[in-house]
């Protein structure tokens, strides 16, 4: 366990190692100097210089690429070039709007998928199953954003139950902050939800057909016990993968919502940064969603592990 | 045929249709602003009512859907062109250091959303139509290399590839002649789901402003434009809304229905 | 009272015809065997008894435990019987215990679900009950998850689920035919010993009649649904009444003449060959293991001489068999082709690889399922400088299926219209058009019905006859071996153990391995004259 462990954490430290590369390789293409840009076309060579001396820009590009990563590993994002400020004392403000959302929304994901998924399995082919990947497909089919506009006009502009947008801050209290979120949870949340009930379902339906849910039957055990006490566990395998590949999807999607509810997390914090050019800003938000993506994977490989057996005791 | 593939072929061929008409006809001209008429209602005059520029949503919803096909098409396109050579010879030289840089360099586009592949290449070359083509087409690239090599990979195993290697053909000899064929219906199938997918992100891009630009018209910015209106001018939301809904939909049928019709076991990736 | 009483059973699927009539019986301590060729309706008369059939059937006609009827018995009280009253083993013993739990709550289970005991006890009759069939705790833990048991113990396993209530009635569904021959000869001493044990009755379905020949009291031939004959054992192989009981027992046992062949020249040599895998680290930072899978293997193949080879899974014929086809590199040795080796890296020696064809297994497997057989058989005429072409290529496919028993007209065809034997016959066509020097045959019969099989032999000594074939003939099957190759030689964890003439190996086998081998299998009774 601890080798599968350790050998999936290599390649974690490796993954980030390139992915980082990458990163500031493509920003690195983008035509201009940040120093000119922000100071505008008529300043002096020597502001410029003192500028880019500030903002580090003045080393070799390897140099600059280790100042970075290695700042970045000491929790220092680099100094916006817009606002001069601490780009992680930008994001980690931001932070603590997306990945809440994103983390609500993949509870509310998986507490609907589940058994619906389930629900369908069990009743292949009756009216309920039917009911359940009927509304699975059109759910896959709505656009999340759309789906939030829905949600504004029918619960907050005619029901008012919920503010149209704005973010109240966790520092009103928990719950007052979460049910600013719940809206665009539920928005990020259907169609993840709608995908991962079909997987669920044809998940289980392939365990259902294996020898050893014959054996449970044959040891007495009732159709649903069989369906709870073999199927579900053996059907977690792929789901696994699944909520890990959506993990990505709701955090992008995520920064899509927040525009929908005027959210002030990282989505509004990268258009702004985008339409300033502030690409250390841009760099920064970037590397973080990929840490978030490669370690949420990291984690579900673990998670593996956990489930079947067969993965700890091999490799 | 099932119903499904009857229903989502019909489905599809409408909007693929009206893609296809708005070239040589729409009812209106989709960019001429017309304020006295702005904000209407659906009728009988504008079918699917006017903007707040007084433009027709009906002739802007048949543009928009060539611009969706389009960026969709193309970037199914580039993650077939060249996931399917990539998921090819990592089968064919499995376990070989071949293999394992294409399956780590798949692991690593996963990392990185559609969304975020059009926010860096934004930020450095600015927004365009070309960049939503190449961030959903990047994205599109492992999915298609490792549907490919999974289906590949059971093929190799199987005692006719071994009979076409007695026979001395070689690898690259046996992955046109054996592999490719045997997993085409798998590619098609998953082309399909990934054509739905490529509409809905390339909407989700336009929507945040990263994908095509004014005045080309697109579902997404339609959506994004409609946006401050909706409590008095529901229907500049729903229409371009119910627009996608009906492609994804009916792509997505008439993919279930591909699978069911051409070979009910295989299983196609979806995420 | 019987044990079990069926009285004219009729199941359909769907509406297709799938039981007709059945009818037969079993008494405490009593093991009757039902068996038959694929399609008889034998598993699914072991299905309709535990009331597990597939979705659309319908049954009529009575099923009876100790006199209550099953087949109107509702779902609950199933339950209640199943796992309790009556137990079943199955055939795939690999797939038959759930992955992700241990041996011994899935033993527990079956106490459990039924709730005979408490916990703790439950817990002391698995443990119980997995040392009866043979896997004590000290060596073989409840903790134990079914990856890391052999197939053999993974069937004792499912045998100890099924008696751990000691149930009155066992029903055996192929219980041994993915096994070896060693391990399926002490998993039928297994169930004959829990059989007089604990009084049991046993239903035991099997293909292989040899297997039910020394083991069952009562045996039922089924055929398309039917029972055909039936009886107490030793009187019904002695009198064979029905026409189909007679060719099912002739082809289980089907011996063919090959004719004499030419005198000796070396076309294969192989000499110390080694084969190595390279096994996962066990720690980090350890170096990778290596596991020999075949270990200083030399022999030399004459033309025109047939040539068996004989193992258990795992003993590394299969891996041979790739080295001599030249598919994969070898760590030690020498494989020589009429003097030229057979591997040469990536790009094969067309020159060598024309003189080498082969046949496989798996009938289903074996073609492209996209391709025509014209176009299927003609393969390997991309090994010739100059391939038949226009009507040399029509007339040489029209000859191979001439050949092998099909019609000309065949070659228009896909595979899938085409039944297993078919396709055995399609695959010796493909191995044949080149007229290579020498054919390795894979396991090439062990998928096919006796009947089938019986034919595809006969074929093959035709084949001998008409084309002077050399070949290697690869298989578990000892019986089979014994009557289709000159001599034979038998493989063990990777070294070949024996070899020599056919006849004298079997009738006077020298090596221990070989004789538990040939005391493992199962055989049919020498009943003489009575069968033709």
């Amino acid at each position: 366990m601890l080798r599968y462990a350790l050998k999936r954490l290599i390649s974690l430290l490796v993954s980030l190692a390139v992915a980082s590369a990458v990163i500031f390789a493509v920003i690195e293409v983008a035509p201009g100097d940040p120093a000119s840009f922000m100071l505008g076309v008529n300043a002096q060579e020597d502001t410029l210089a003192a500028l880019r001396a500030e903002l580090g820009l003045d080393v070799s590009k390897v140099q600059r690429y280790f100042d970075w990563v290695g700042g970045m590993l000491a929790g220092d994002f680099g100094t916006s070039y817009t606002y001069r400020t601490p780009v992680s004392q930008m994001i980690s403000d931001r932070l603590w709007v997306s990945l809440p959302l994103a983390l609500y929304a993949l509870t509310l994901s998986t507490l609907i998928a589940f058994p619906a998924g389930i629900y369908a399995a069990a009743r292949r082919g009756k009216a309920g199953d039917l009911t359940v990947m009927g509304a699975t497909q059109l759910g896959i089919a709505v656009p999340n954003f759309w789906f939030a506009m829905m949600l504004v006009l029918v619960f907050a502009i005619n029901l008012r139950w919920f503010n149209a947008g704005g973010f109240a801050g966790w520092d009103k209290g928990f719950w007052t902050g979460l049910h600013s979120l719940t809206l665009p949870a539920i928005a990020l949340a259907l169609p993840q939800a709608a995908i991962l009930a079909r997987v669920m379902r044809s998940s289980l339906l392939d365990i259902l057909g294996e020898d050893f849910m014959r054996t449970a039957r044959a040891k007495g055990l009732s159709r649903r016990q069989a369906l709870w006490r073999h199927g579900v566990r053996n059907a977690l395998i792929p789901v696994l993968t699944i909520i890990g590949l959506q993990f990505s999807f709701l955090l992008a999607g995520s920064i899509i919502i927040e525009q929908v509810f005027y959210l002030p997390g990282l989505g509004r914090l990268v258009f702004q940064a985008i339409s300033a050019r502030d690409l250390i800003v841009v760099e920064s938000v970037v590397m973080l969603l990929v840490f978030a993506v490669i370690t949420v994977n990291f984690l579900v490989d673990l998670a593996y592990a956990a489930v079947d057996p067969r993965l700890r005791s091999r490799t | 045929m099932s119903r499904n593939l009857i229903l989502g072929a019909v489905l599809s061929s409408l909007v693929l249709l009206a893609a296809l008409i708005s070239f040589v006809w729409t009812p209106y001209d989709y960019a001429a602003l017309n304020i006295p008429d702005k904000l209407q209602s659906p009728n009988t005059q504008h079918w699917f009512g006017t903007d707040h520029f007084g433009r027709d949503m009906f002739s802007m919803i048949m543009v928009g859907a060539r611009t969706s096909i389009a960026v969709a098409l193309v970037a199914v396109g580039i993650g077939m062109a060249l996931g399917v050579p990539l998921g090819l010879t990592a089968a064919a030289r499995k376990g070989s250091w071949l293999d394992e840089v294409i399956m780590r360099g798949n692991d690593l586009v996963f990392a990185f959303p559609s969304l975020v592949i059009a926010i860096l290449i934004t930020a450095v070359f600015g927004a365009g139509a070309i960049n939503a083509i190449i961030a959903i087409g990047i994205f599109n690239i492992p999915v298609f290399a490792r549907i490919t090599r999974g289906a590949a990979l059971s093929l190799w195993e199987r005692e006719f590839i071994l009979a076409a290697r007695v026979s001395g053909k070689g690898a690259a000899r046996i992955s046109a002649e054996h592999i490719l064929p045997n997993v085409a219906n798998l590619l098609i199938v998953q082309g399909t789901i990934q054509f739905s997918l490529g509409i809905l992100a390339e909407a989700g891009l336009s929507y945040v402003g990263l994908g095509a630009q004014p005045p080309t018209p697109s579902w997404g910015r339609m959506l994004a434009d409609a946006q401050t209106m909706v409590s008095f001018a529901p229907h500049l939301a729903l229409i371009p809304g119910l627009a996608i809904i009906v492609t994804v939909l009916g792509l997505n049928l008439l993919g279930d229905g591909l699978r069911d019709w051409l070979d009910p076991r295989i299983r196609v990736a979806r995420a | 009272m019987n044990l079990l009483q069926i009285d004219d059973l009729s199941l359909s699927i769907h509406g297709s015809d799938i039981l007709k009539q059945i009818s037969l019986s079993i008494e405490p301590g009593e093991i009757v065997a039902v068996t038959g060729e694929s399609g008889s309706g034998k598993s699914m008369t072991a299905l309709a008894v535990m009331q597990l059939l597939p979705h659309g059937a319908v049954a009529e006609g009575t099923i009876r435990l100790e006199g209550q009827d099953l087949l109107n018995r509702p779902e609950d009280e199933m339950c209640a019987l199943r796992g309790a009253s009556i137990g079943m083993v199955f055939q795939e013993p690999m797939t038959a215990l759930n992955p992700v739990k241990t041996v011994g709550d899935q033993v527990m289970e079956t106490i459990l679900v039924h709730k005979a005991m408490p916990r703790a006890q439950a817990r002391e009759r698995a443990q119980e009950v997995l040392r009866r069939v043979g896997l004590p705790a000290d060596r073989f833990p409840l903790s134990r998850f079914p990856h890391e048991l052999s197939g053999g113990q993974r069937q004792r396993v499912v045998i100890a689920m099924a008696i751990a209530l000691r149930p009155k009635l066992l029903i055996a569904d192929e219980p041994t035919t993915a096994l070896d021959v060693t391990t399926q000869a002490q998993i039928l001493d297994l169930l004959k010993g829990l059989v007089r044990e604990f009084g049991m009755g046993l239903l035991m379905i099997t293909h292989d009649l040899a297997v039910v020949a020394d083991m069952a009291d009562q045996i039922v031939v089924m055929r398309h649904g039917e029972v055909v004959e039936s009886g107490a054992t030793n009187h019904l192989l002695r009198n064979m009444q029905h026409p189909y009981t007679r060719m099912l027992f002739e082809a289980s046992g089907h011996q063919v003449t090959l004719p004499a062949s030419v005198k000796p020249h070396p076309l294969l040599e192989v000499t110390n060959v080694v084969r190595d895998y390279r096994q996962p680290r066990k720690r980090l930072f350890e170096a990778p293991g290596h596991y020999r899978a075949v270990n200083n293997v030399s022999f030399t193949l004459n033309r025109g001489e047939r040539l068996g080879l004989v193992g258990e899974s795992g003993c590394g014929k299969s891996t041979l068999t790739r080295a001599i086809l030249g598919l994969e590199d070898v760590q030690g040795g020498d494989i020589r082709l009429d003097g030229q080796p057979v591997f040469s890296g990536h790009s094969p020696d067309l020159a060598v690889r024309r003189k080498m064809q082969v046949v496989f297994q798996d009938p289903y497997g074996s073609f492209n399922p996209r391709h025509r057989v014209a176009r299927l058989i003609t393969e390997p005429f991309h090994l010739l400088e100059t391939p038949p072409t226009g009507s040399g290529r029509q007339d040489r496919i029209a000859e191979m299926l001439s050949a092998v028993g099909l019609s000309p007209d065949d070659a228009g065809k896909y595979i899938h219209e085409f039944s297993g034997g078919q396709r055995q016959r399609i695959a010796i066509a493909r191995a044949l058009i080149i007229r290579p020097e020498l054919i390795l045959f894979d396991e090439a019969v062990s998928a096919l019905d006796v009947s089938v099989r019986a034919q595809i032999l006969d074929l093959l000594a035709e084949l001998c006859a008409a084309y002077d074939l050399t070949y290697l003939f690869i298989s578990h099957d000892l019986s089979v071996v014994r009557t289709i190759t000159d001599r034979v030689m038998v493989m063990q964890a990777g070294q070949i153990v024996e070899q020599g003439a056919t006849e004298q190996v079997f009738s006077e086998p020298r090596h221990p391995y070989t004789r538990t081998l040939i005391e493992a299998a199962p055989t049919l009774p020498d009943i003489g004259e009575n069968v033709a």
